[in-house]
């Protein structure tokens, strides 16, 4: 995987709006972003209730997936070009989704609605319908997605990365602070999981770093890109950017994305939590 | 802080002001709001913490903590940034300027 298998840049996105056999989908934690305005012609899938069973927590299963992707009209050989707001977050967890279900061919526009924006770039409110495909879909791959179980094993085994802000990582606050605070989990972090918050990963206007930056960012933070490593954050939306950093632009191999994330872990009955900004491995490398 | 953000933009039902530390403001360029601006929320320590689309009246909110912030607006009527010190739980409305 290189950067030009990952990302396409806007500019490359304006010159092939309308192209035969690529679809733009957008994506967005604000579920009615899409309505508002969209790039030309992109479709929308809504991560509440397409990407995620509507009833049991989970992610949609295979068939589901495949009903999906038929009923947008997106066909097993396009090429999928993500992109949302929230500096890709939830485009990052449906490319994702997207492999996890072996979509051979998906990228993410670099800097999402963000840049595109800011740019100034056309959106519109156009109504879009696609003809509808036959979409067959791979059995899940679980080398990319982690549960619960293999978390707690993990510990003190794996690399455990917190992509979460600090005052989530120490158990300040319990959510980005965007959303309410007020709910059921316990706060905290995994122990012996590393904090290196998303944002890290990307620049002001929603770009990701430079593949130079990136691997010196996981360098200073300890992490062993040679060893597996299981990312997390609250529900599995920002540790996809960082699955997406992580496997995709830098290559390391075993990689998993924990979906289940700090809602699932923090409401477990008898595992460990840690408080506090920093693990005894952080503490031991960062006092330089 | 300066300004009176409108306040128009409810809280979620049960937010409860007296536990909850709440950061609302207005985006404004030479006086007027500006709608659709991208505003984050970096902490004491300069770290980001979340980041927000503004309404289309420039109105924002974030949950946050006692503490020192500082909000950072981009868009394309320019960038800027604003320091909000919330000594405690309640609303603490800023207006944040951007050129």
């Amino acid at each position: 995987m290189s950067r030009q298998d990952v990302l396409v840049t806007a500019d490359w996105a304006e010159k092939n709006l309308g192209t035969d056999g690529i679809v733009f989908v957008e994506v967005d934690e604000d579920t009615t972003a899409y309505d508002g305005g969209h790039i030309p012609g992109a479709v929308k899938i809504n991560w509440t209730n397409e990407l995620q069973d509507p009833v049991r927590r989970d992610i949609v299963d295979k068939e589901q997936f495949e009903k999906l992707l038929s009923t947008k009209g997106i066909a097993n050989d396009y090429l999928v070009v993500l992109y949302g707001g929230n500096n890709n977050w939830f485009a990052a967890y449906a490319y994702w989704e997207f492999k996890l279900y072996g979509h051979e061919s998906v990228k993410l526009l670099d800097g999402g609605r963000k840049k595109w924006e800011l740019d100034g770039r056309t959106l519109d409110t156009d109504e879009v319908s696609r003809p509808a495909a036959t979409y067959t879909a791979k059995d899940p791959d679980l080398s990319i997605r982690a549960f619960r179980d293999e978390v707690v094993d993990s510990i003190g085994v794996k690399n455990l990365v917190d992509v979460r802000s600090p005052d989530e990582f120490s158990g300040k606050i319990l959510a980005p602070a965007h959303l309410p605070q007020e709910q059921s989990q316990r706060p905290g972090h995994i122990p012996t999981a590393i904090n290196v918050p998303w944002s890290k990963a990307a620049n002001e206007d929603g770009t990701f770093k430079s593949d130079d930056d990136l691997r010196e960012l996981y360098a200073e933070a300890g992490l062993d890109g040679s060893q597996p490593t299981i990312a997390y954050c609250r529900i599995g939306e920002r540790s996809s950017h960082t699955w997406v950093v992580l496997r995709e632009l830098l290559g390391h191999s075993d990689v998993k994305n924990y979906d289940g994330s700090w809602t699932e872990y923090g409401s477990l009955i008898g595992v460990p939590i840690e408080l506090g900004s920093q693990t005894v491995g952080q503490s031991q490398k960062g006092q330089s | 802080m300066c300004g009176a953000p409108d306040q128009a933009v409810a809280l979620p039902p049960g937010t409860d002001l007296t536990k909850e530390t709440v950061l609302t403001g207005r985006v404004v360029a030479e006086g007027h709001p500006v709608g659709g601006a991208f505003v984050r929320l970096l902490d004491g320590t300069g770290e980001f913490t979340a980041e927000v689309v503004a309404s289309a009246q420039g109105d924002f909110r974030f949950f946050a903590a006692p503490g020192t912030w500082t909000l950072r607006a981009l868009s394309r009527s320019g960038n800027g940034e604003a320091v909000v010190k919330a000594e405690g739980p309640g609303l603490h409305a800023t207006e944040l300027a951007v050129a």
